[in-house]
């Protein structure tokens, strides 16, 4: 089985016709790439849908993959291109990072939220609420550097944007995150403390 | 006062961010080091943001359906890899109209300096110079005049390739 082999090795076999391979590849990323699409296109029914069109894509361009990077590094290239068409498609705003209407259309998020808060008070529920209520950008750049395990050289290639600006934009998404966290989940950070 | 502690607090988040991920300078970590121990502000931002930084990092990732990857199998199966890009843009073809085109630059620039003749005249002015020059000339000529309409046709060409690759792109997208 391919199971044992590393990236590269799965994607040779998948190009010399081993279709099945491929499995292994989408079983090994689809909770980083549905992680990831569920951050920037905040309904998990869209970041199936669209988590399964990167899936699709990347299988369609996969002699494209060069190797010259890390194959999650490429697929979070084409997450980023797919997630950002996909917002565009569905009109919402691919808003700025220094849009500052993005914080109160956030907000007005909150009060459904806080309705859960008594079942969500596990601190992992509580920074994932919090994440959510982050501008797209904001929360993927968060998970990229989080979650997906890219360095700050990778992510600058994901997002098509030099390093230092990598640097900036997690700079402001961290301090958005916590400004949300203390203005939303005070009451749960003081039960943490 | 240490200089470094009085600096603005988006400045000490700044650092602090970048002493909490490594991604700080050896010296850099040493000045901030010699802070937490003698600034009691910097030691408390540095807990407030370390408890976030573990907050954010104990995240788990989110599983989407079980049915995800055998849908994926499903549609893949439509699907035919595409062909690398490297096998069918021939870089040597690429080059090649490169130096076609500026060859084609050079020959003209030198038949039209050839077309053209130099007279030393008292007067200086380039302006006045250039009001002299008979551009009618150059382009009443045969070959001027084919070397622009070949043009044209090759700049319809890119132009109806370009439309109909994002007509293409476009549907595929959809």
């Amino acid at each position: 089985m391919s199971t044992g082999l590393n990236d590269t090795e799965i994607i040779n076999q998948v190009l010399r016709g081993n279709h099945q391979a491929y499995a292994v590849l989408v079983d090994r990323y689809q909770a980083y790439v549905f992680t990831l699409c569920l951050r920037i296109v905040k309904t998990r029914e869209d970041a199936e849908e669209v988590a399964q069109d990167v899936f699709v894509k990347a299988y369609r361009y996969l002699a494209d993959f060069k190797g010259a990077s890390k194959f999650t590094t490429w697929l979070y290239t084409i997450v980023n291109n797919t997630c950002i068409s996909f917002l565009r498609k569905k009109k919402l705003d691919i808003r700025s990072l220094d849009d500052e209407n993005v914080f109160a259309s956030a907000d007005s998020q909150v009060s459904d939220m806080q309705a859960n808060q008594v079942e969500q008070k596990s601190r992992v529920q509580m920074v994932n609420n919090a994440i959510a209520l982050l501008s797209p950008d904001d929360a993927q750049v968060i998970t990229l550097f989080y979650k997906a395990e890219q360095s700050l050289e990778e992510m600058a290639q994901v997002l098509g944007i030099e390093t230092n600006a990598v640097k900036v934009r997690l700079h402001r998404a961290r301090t958005r995150l916590k400004e949300k966290m203390e203005r939303n989940f005070a009451t749960e950070l003081k039960d943490l403390n | 006062m240490d200089n470094n502690a009085t600096q603005p607090d988006n400045n000490m988040e700044e650092r602090l961010w970048q002493f909490i991920d490594g991604s700080a300078s050896a010296d850099e970590k040493t000045v901030i080091s010699e802070l937490l121990e003698k600034e009691a502000a910097w030691k408390e931002k540095y807990h407030e943001l370390l408890e976030i930084h573990q907050l954010v990092n104990a995240t788990e990732l989110e599983s989407p359906s079980m049915r995800f990857t055998k849908n994926v199998m499903e549609q893949i199966t439509r699907q035919h890899i595409a062909p690398a890009t490297r096998t069918y843009i021939n870089n040597r073809i690429i080059w090649g109209l490169g130096f076609f085109f500026i060859a084609l630059l050079i020959s003209m620039l030198v038949y039209g300096f050839g077309q053209t003749t130099f007279s030393s005249g008292s007067d200086n002015n380039i302006s006045q110079q250039l009001d002299k020059v008979n551009i009618s000339r150059f382009f009443s000529n045969n070959w001027i005049n084919a070397f622009m309409f070949i043009n044209v046709v090759i700049g319809l060409i890119l132009l109806d390739h370009y439309f109909s690759t994002r007509k293409k792109t476009f549907r595929q997208e959809m």
